[in-house]
């Protein structure tokens, strides 16, 4: 008891205690710092490249005085890659994601998929973009557009699946049993009435997996390395904007440097704005 | 009897209705064998293109730190010491950093601003690879070269322990900011799962911890991260398993040498940089396959390491 009541022992308790809430919260002011930091050499670095040319000029050749040449054949081909990358990564995703969550109840193949699933939704890009090499860049001699979106669709279709999966358990029994009441098989029900009532979560797993998707570099440089023309074919090489900012930044060109940065400002804020509209849908359907 | 209640099944339930059932159920189930095909698709490209080069070298390749296309050698020592060393002090540093943040958001930080924070570090997570690679490399090398780098050699006593472990050409990019960078990068997922892992203790633990007199630290150490200490270990293991397979940021700030790093400021190669960097311009097939080999080795590792954080964190949801 006498211990307990050691004001000099208190003392030192609370003063370990101030330590720890203080170390606590620098750690806190570290990651934000880290988050201005990168957000204030994008915007010093980039928005002065933000005007009409960069979205309507093409990449320009090396040596080019500084401030010529724009991203447009960049944009076009991430655009269409992810355009294409999503719709396979949203229709697999979807069908993954409603087959664990509907039809996998107690099964152990349904348990294995899950498993993996959230294995890949980590695993290294690179190695997804040696995989598509083998499968789509190799038998066709060259890559090409519809490639890097193959790469791209491998990526964020375990995001997909998984929130998915977590919006449809969200859905009440009762649900499905009154959907069953009324005549309507499994699969109608599903369809009709589970997916309408996650709608707002399916969007949310779509852009979530665009976010994944839009800013990786890795799976690209061997499946669709670049273009510096104007091309919108999925069957032949495209630009796209994290591959100019590979082959851009670490160029001596000067110019090349300035549009490294305006590409990176720019798929950034698509990147997070998808991220930050995500998350806000998927917390305003969590409350409702 | 039997009869009537089949007609009665087939009045509720047509069997056009029955079939669009079943082929529904099918599609769903083929996207997810799909989905299966895929990762053991992954594997076996990644085995037999791998191969000749592990055929060839034996296991040579694992031990050898001669990486050499001109000679057409390859051992792959140096890149899988660089990816592990990276990601452990990448670990090193996250690590605190994230509990202190989670703790700190939880435990200390007043609601309206802990909103804020978690999109802040939400946002951390959500920065392209790439993005971090660049800034990396025109921000935080030059920085680091300036203000940690240069004066820490030039104080360093010859022959002194300092010495060895800050030799290397002064410029910053080096195997410590790229651990750094890493840390970065990781720390948002660490820190979210550790958050959730914290809320998820039990409020009347809590409660009869502080009702005993505790102070938030005690709470904290001796209640809350025991609590929760076997998914914490996993959440570990999944921002290690990131940290060993990032590759675009760590291309651009190693500064891409195989050889054994000599010490912590020195410029080195990982795995994933490796292949970042040289399969494009490969030409030799022997080349290739050794890229290819390196990419199975990184498979392996980090597919363990992800399937054990898995395990740990055992579907809970992040």
């Amino acid at each position: 008891m006498a211990r307990l009541t050691d004001p000099a022992r208190y003392a030192r308790r609370k003063a370990a205690n101030a330590v720890f809430v203080t170390l606590t919260s620098l750690a806190t002011l570290v990651a934000v710092l880290a988050l201005v930091a990168i957000l204030s050499s994008l915007l010093v670095n980039g928005l002065g490249g933000i005007n009409l040319a960069a979205f309507t000029t093409d990449t320009p050749g090396g040596g080019e005085p500084l401030g010529t040449g724009g991203l447009r054949n960049a944009m076009v081909g991430s655009l269409l890659m992810c355009g294409v990358g999503m719709a396979l990564a949203v229709v697999i995703g979807i069908l993954v994601g409603t087959y664990l969550a509907e039809y996998g109840e107690g099964n152990r193949l349904a348990s294995a998929i899950r498993f993996l699933n959230d294995v890949l939704l980590s695993a290294p890009s690179i190695l997804i973009g040696l995989f598509a090499y083998e499968l789509f860049v190799v038998p066709f001699h060259g890559g090409s557009a519809l490639a890097g979106a193959a790469a791209l669709a491998i990526l964020s279709t375990p995001v997909v699946t998984r929130t998915t999966e977590d919006i449809l358990r969200l859905q009440s029994n009762q649900l499905r049993e009154a959907g069953m009441a009324l005549g309507a098989g499994k699969g109608l029900v599903i369809r009709a009435i589970i997916w309408r009532a996650s709608r707002t979560g399916l969007v949310t797993g779509a852009l979530l997996g665009f976010a994944r998707m839009s800013g990786e570099t890795a799976p690209l440089i061997f499946t669709n390395a670049g273009n510096q023309f104007f091309a919108a074919k999925l069957t032949g090489l495209t630009a796209s904007l994290p591959v100019s900012i590979y082959n851009f930044a670490l160029s001596a060109d000067e110019n090349w440097r300035r549009l490294a940065w305006v590409a990176a400002l720019v798929i950034s804020v698509a990147v997070l704005s998808a991220n930050i509209i995500g998350r806000a849908l998927a917390r305003g359907s969590k409350q409702s | 009897m039997a009869q009537s209640l089949t007609a009665m099944a087939d009045t509720i339930a047509p069997r056009r209705v029955v079939r669009g059932d079943a082929l529904f159920h099918g599609l769903c189930f083929s996207a997810a064998v799909l989905l299966m095909a895929t990762l053991a698709g992954l594997l076996v490209a990644l085995v037999i293109g791998g191969w000749p080069a592990l055929a060839h070298f034996g296991p040579g390749f694992f031990t050898s730190s001669v990486w050499n296309p001109v000679t057409d050698e390859y051992g792959a020592a140096g890149p899988i010491v660089g990816t592990l060393v990276t990601a452990l002090l990448a670990m090193l540093v996250a690590l605190p950093l994230a509990v202190g943040i989670a703790v700190f958001l939880v435990e200390f930080c007043p609601a309206a601003l802990a909103h804020w924070v978690g999109i802040a570090v939400e946002l951390l997570a959500g920065i392209p690879s790439i993005v971090y690679g660049m800034w990396g490399l025109f921000v935080l090398a030059p920085w680091f070269a300036e203000h940690v780098q240069m004066p820490l050699m030039l104080a360093a006593t010859p022959g002194g322990w300092i010495e060895w472990l800050t030799q290397g050409v002064p410029n910053g990019t080096n195997i410590f900011t790229a651990s750094l960078v890493l840390a970065i990068m990781v720390l948002p997922f660490i820190a979210t799962v550790f958050r959730e892992l914290l809320l998820s203790v039990p409020g009347h633990v809590r409660e009869a911890a502080y009702g005993m007199g505790c102070t938030s630290f005690e709470v904290v150490r001796a209640i809350m991260l025991p609590y929760v200490r076997r998914s914490a270990i996993g959440a570990v293991m999944l921002g290690l398993g990131r940290a060993l397979g990032e590759t675009m940021a760590v291309t651009f700030i190693i500064g891409n040498s195989h050889a054994f790093p000599k010490g912590l400021f020195d410029s080195g190669s990982t795995i994933a940089s490796t292949i970042a960097n040289e399969f494009a311009e490969a030409n030799g097939t022997l080349h290739i396959s050794a890229l290819v080999a390196l990419g199975l080795v990184l498979f392996v590792i980090t597919f363990s390491v992800l399937a054990v954080a898995r395990m740990l964190l055992a579907r809970e949801k992040f």
